[in-house]
Order: structure tokens, then C-alpha cells, then sequence
């Protein structure tokens, strides 16, 4: 719903009042009057005046005194001077005292419709930018990272803070959560940041082969080791190394693993010359590691040996405030790449995004978006263009009665047909009559549609 | 005056389209100190706190037509008036006539106006407020051009609007 928009009418004439209070009430304002200046005044404090309509020339306090003390108790309310006898002297003095406009009874209603909506369209554009201003300010950005979330932005003090010291950090979070963004984000905030940011990925070698991934093999060490190579960790240098997925390496590699953590020093597999380790290592898992000790798949010394600093990113499902702000960011990352020029999402797309439970986290999102970037026609991205595993509520399902089922469906139904009744009626296969005694049923309302 | 047979048509398409009974009243005169002088037209306001004292008991609304040209203080002109989720409206026909804007008279196209200007105060009676819509029966009109563009109907959520608030008389 849109907030309601006050007006006070200011008038000596009952019929005048009346009148253009009942003429603007039909448009949908809420709308008060006062008889005298003294009255109007001691109406201001009760709510947010949008519009006073003030006549000139009232008995005691005139409109021009009135505007003046309106101006001062409420700045923002806009006061409009309503006379039937203008004279150039008058209205030149009401507009140089700050009147928005001086409008001689009678009016035509064609431009008094006009005026008003134009008087309320600015304040909504005034309100809007300051919200804007203000949510700006509020929501955080942490290089390739955007959120609003108190936790994220928790996380990203944090993260600014542990950057600058050389402890191993252990990010935790379920796939698609952005771990590995965030390392690079602390890689990016420490003083390491010229130097190289080397991943690994654990989940995806094999133990020989992620061995001398990591540790880099001599010439001979192994059949087809026809040349001395460096690891990942010899790569990093003086840089970060990320190790992505530890929770899934074999107990044998976590051995060698905590060996070489606990002595900042290494061998080349095949080799027997100690090398000294300078990166700083950043450790992240889907896994939950305390589980994983429990049942014997994760060695407890590396777990406390790797959770010196400790992340948990939470996942979006929890964080649906950031939806919007992600979607933001995504679209003008793919506007540069793709050379597209998309606005956004329209509110009904937006409105799936936020129903859906995204298991795949931001990653998810994000490539959900590049999709709908691609076959988007337009400059908004529409319904039609998600393409969502599964349409919301339905996932939902389970624990629901059956009208609750109902009323989703229906409801589905009518946003579907944008509340037309007899096309919603026919595809639910009820008459009008029953979809009427349904809404009222289930209460349902036509939900507002942003002019997109 | 407002022909008779305009009247019944009206009657029977407020009827037919509201579902609800509507019977039509002997005329009432202009009231007396209704009349602005100076703009040679009709206090609305002033005619419509009239008509509420002539509304008989079991009327649940109940609308006035009128052949004289209206106005409220602070506006040149209104096609109508109706006391949001009240009882009484009225409209006026002066303006809806071709002839007033220069052209030959024509009763269908009067009709189809009347229509429209007496579904929109009806619903403003109902509770329903001006509509976004352009076509709907809701929109604001402040010229016939606007009256000549809406359909003859509600829009979707103005037509449940209307059958939900309209319901317990309807039974």
C-alpha cells in the first residue's frame, strides 16, 4: 500500500471545506479541515501534513500569517494559497513567502488534480531519494562483496581487521556462499596484496596428485614426473594460499597438512630440501568440521590448528535482505561484460526471487541472473526470464493445509491474470461468484504493481 | 428536466449491473439558495445535503440527477458529487450533452455518459476511491473526453471492491 497523503483544508466557509473535502477525499487523500489559522495550528503536530490549502483572507490569523507559522512548525508541508480575490500584490507576497502555488477560486479541476498529483509526485521523489541516500549509506561493500546484513557486515569489520595480522583463517559456509570471494577479499585488504593469490581446490585431485599439487614434485619423484615442478604453496610466495574445500582431503594429507602448518616449512614430493613457507593460508569448507572430527573423517589438531580466526558466512536464505542488493550488483557486473544495458528486475521477478529458498546461495543467484541477462528482450528482466527450479510455494509445500494450499493457488491464479476476475474464475475452473466468496475467504487483495 | 425514459434506462441498467433493486422517485426542485449567482451554476454540496434529507428510509443510496450545471466553490465545474461511503450523489448531465460542447445533440451518447457519471458516484458511495485505471469506471474524470474514454464497467479490483462492499444488500 502507498503511504496515505494528508491535506488540510484552512477555510472560514463551511462549504468550501466541505466540498473540496469531499472532492478530495474521492481521490483517495485523507483529508482534514479547520475553520481559522488558530485551529489549523493545532492540528499540525498530529500527523505529517503532504498539502495545506490555505485560504487568504480568514477572520484573525490571515493565510499569509497561517503559511508562515505552517512553515515553521512543519517545513516540509507544502502550502498552497487559495483566494477569490487575487490581486497581483497578494500573490506575488505568498509565493516570495514560500506559498507553492496561488490559485484563484474557482479552479478548474483539471489542473487542481494536476497540481496536487504533481505536489505529491515531488514529495514522494524527495522521500525516496533521501531513503535511497540512507540505505546507501547502509549497505557495505568489501571488494567483490556487497551485503546489508548485519552478520555480512560483522564479517567484513572482521575481515578488514585480520588482514592486516598473518594468522590462518577458516571460512566456513555452504557452496555458492562466496568463501573463496571473501579470502580474496582479505587477501586484498593485507599488506600481501601485490603478491600472488593461489586456490586449490581439494575437492577436485585425487591425494597423490593434490599432494604435489600443493607441495610441487621433484624431477623422477613419480611415473610421469619428467620435470621438477613447483606446488601451490611455493607459488604463493609471499602472497595468500587458499585452500578450498579442506574438509574433503584424506586423513593421510591432513597429517602432512598440519606437519607442515605447524613448521612453516616443506619438502617437494621426492625431494629432502626443506623449504620455507611465507604465504598466508586461508582454509574454507562447506563441511561441518566438528562433525566431521565426531566421525573420524577430520583430524581435531587441524581443525584447532586451522581455526585460529574463524568465518561463517551465512547462507542468503537467511540474509534475503541482500537479494535485492546482490541482483543490483550482478546486473551491472553482466551490463559491463555482456555490453547490455538492463534496468533491473521487474517486482512480480523480484518478489520469485525473494520466495525462492536459494540452496545454491549467492552463486546460484548470480548465475540465475546471467541467464536472465541473456534472454531478456527488454530493458527489465521479467517472470519469464528466471528460470527457477521450482515455482515458489510449491517447495513449500509440505506441513501446509489444504487451504492454505488454496488460497496460495488462488492467489497465484489472480496475480497471474492481474485480478481479472473472470479470466482468474475460468481458469480455476469456479464461477465469478465462488472466486469472489474466495478472496473474501482468504482475504485477499490486489497486491500495488510499480510502474515499471 | 430530465426525460423520463432517460430515467428507466438508467434505472434498469443500475439494477442489472448492480444486482440490487432501484426504483426511481418523483423529481425533486432545485434547492433554493443552491444557485451562485455570480457563475451562474449549482452548489453541489449544497444540493446534496438536500437530497439526503428527502432519502427514504430503506434506501441504501441513493442518486440524484440533475440537468443543471454544477460546481463546488474552489472548482469551475464538477460532473458530480458524492459523499465518499455515504449515502447520497449526484450527477449532472449539463456537461455530459454534445450540444453543450458545440455539437448536435445525442441521446445514446448522453445515455452512455449518464451511465458512466452515475457508476463512478455510486462507488464513490460504496467506498471506492478515483482508480488508476484510465478505462475504469473509477477514473477520475474531468472532462468528457475522460468520461468518452472510460469502459462502462469497473475495473477488476474496483468490481470486487464493489461486490464485496455491495454484498449485504445484495442477499
Amino acid at each position: 500500500m502507498e503511504p496515505k497523503v494528508n491535506i488540510l483544508i484552512v477555510d472560514d466557509e463551511e462549504i468550501v471545506r466541505e466540498s473540496l473535502a469531499s472532492w478530495l477525499k474521492e481521490d483517495g487523500y485523507e483529508v482534514e479541515a479547520a475553520e481559522n489559522g488558530a485551529r489549523a495550528l493545532e492540528r499540525l503536530p498530529a500527523k505529517d501534513w503532504n498539502l495545506a490549502m490555505v485560504d487568504l483572507k480568514m477572520p484573525g490569523m490571515d493565510g499569509i500569517q497561517l503559511m508562515d507559522e505552517i512553515r515553521k512548525a512543519r517545513p516540509e508541508t507544502i502550502v498552497i494559497i487559495m483566494t477569490a480575490y487575487a490581486t497581483v500584490d497578494t500573490a506575488v507576497q505568498a509565493m516570495k513567502k514560500g506559498a507553492y502555488d496561488y490559485i484563484v477560486k474557482p479552479f478548474n479541476p483539471e489542473d487542481l488534480s494536476m497540481t496536487i498529483r504533481k505536489i505529491i509526485e515531488h514529495q514522494k521523489l524527495v522521500k525516496e531519494n533521501l531513503y535511497l541516500r540512507k540505505e546507501l549509506k547502509k549497505q557495505y561493500r568489501l571488494h567483490d562483496m556487497v551485503s546489508k546484513n548485519h552478520k555480512m557486515i560483522e564479517i567484513f569489520e572482521l575481515v578488514k581487521t585480520v588482514a592486516k595480522s598473518n594468522s590462518i583463517v577458516l571460512v566456513q559456509g555452504e557452496s555458492g556462499t562466496g568463501k573463496e570471494l571473501l579470502s580474496r577479499a582479505i587477501h586484498m585488504e593485507s599488506p600481501r596484496k601485490d603478491e600472488p593469490f593461489v586456490s586449490v581446490s581439494c575437492v577436485a585431485l585425487t591425494e597423490s596428485l593434490l599432494e604435489s599439487e600443493l607441495f610441487g614434485h621433484e624431477k623422477g619423484a613419480f611415473t610421469g614426473a619428467d620435470q621438477a615442478r613447483s606446488g601451490k604453496i611455493e607459488l604463493a610466495k609471499n602472497g595468500t594460499l587458499f585452500l578450498d574445500e579442506i574438509g574433503d582431503i584424506s586423513l593421510k594429507l591432513q597429517m602432512d597438512l598440519l606437519r607442515v602448518l605447524e613448521q612453516r616449512e616443506f619438502q617437494r614430493v621426492g625431494g629432502n630440501q626443506m623449504i620455507p613457507i611465507n604465504s598466508r593460508i586461508i582454509a574454507a569448507t562447506n563441511r561441518d568440521l566438528k562433525k566431521a572430527i565426531e566421525e573420524g573423517r577430520f583430524r581435531e589438531d587441524l581443525y584447532y590448528r586451522l581455526n585460529v580466526i574463524s568465518v561463517h558466512i551465512p547462507p542468503l536464505r537467511v540474509r534475503k535482505e541482500d537479494i535485492p542488493l546482490l541482483v543490483e550488483h550482478f546486473v551491472d557486473r553482466f551490463n559491463i561484460e555482456m555490453g547490455k544495458n538492463v534496468e533491473g528486475v521487474v517486482e512480480s521477478a523480484m518478489r520469485l526471487l525473494m520466495d525462492y529458498s536459494w540452496p545454491g546461495n549467492a552463486r546460484e543467484l548470480r548465475n540465475v541472473i546471467e541467464r536472465a541477462m541473456v534472454v531478456t528482450k527488454g530493458r527489465m528482466i521479467l517472470d519469464a526470464d528466471l528460470s527457477l527450479p521450482q515455482a515458489p510455494g510449491v517447495s513449500e509445500s509440505r506441513g501446509k493445509s489444504l487451504s492454505e494450499m488454496e488460497k496460495e493457488h488462488i492467489r497465484q491464479v489472480l496475480k497471474e491474470n492481474r485480478w481479472n476476475i473472470i479470466r482468474s474464475a475460468q481458469v480455476l475452473g469456479i464461477d465469478r461468484v465462488t472466486l469472489y466468496n474466495k478472496i473474501r475467504k482468504y482475504e485477499l487483495k490486489k497486491e500495488q504493481v510499480l510502474n515499471t | 428536466m430530465i426525460p423520463d425514459a432517460m430515467l428507466t434506462m438508467l434505472q434498469d441498467h443500475l439494477r442489472d449491473y448492480l444486482s440490487l433493486p432501484v426504483r426511481t422517485m418523483r423529481a425533486m426542485p432545485v434547492p433554493e439558495g443552491s444557485y451562485e449567482r455570480n457563475r451562474n451554476q449549482y452548489n453541489s454540496t449544497r444540493i446534496l445535503r438536500e437530497i439526503l434529507t428527502e432519502t427514504p428510509a430503506d434506501a441504501i443510496k441513493i442518486v440524484g440527477v440533475i440537468d443543471k450545471d454544477l460546481c463546488i466553490p474552489i472548482l469551475t465545474f464538477v460532473f458530480g458529487e458524492a459523499q465518499l461511503g455515504g449515502v447520497a450523489s449526484i450527477v449532472s448531465i449539463a456537461r455530459l450533452r454534445q450540444e453543450f460542447h458545440g455539437l448536435f445533440p445525442d441521446d445514446g451518447i448522453l445515455f452512455d455518459r449518464l451511465v458512466k457519471e452515475a457508476l463512478h458516484e455510486l462507488g464513490h458511495n460504496f467506498g471506492l476511491i478515483h482508480c488508476h485505471d484510465r478505462e475504469c469506471i473509477m477514473y477520475l474524470s474531468n472532462t468528457v473526453r475522460d468520461v468518452d474514454r472510460k469502459r462502462s464497467t469497473y475495473c477488476g479490483s474496483c468490481d470486487s471492491a464493489l461486490y464485496l462492499k455491495s454484498e449485504p444488500w445484495r442477499a
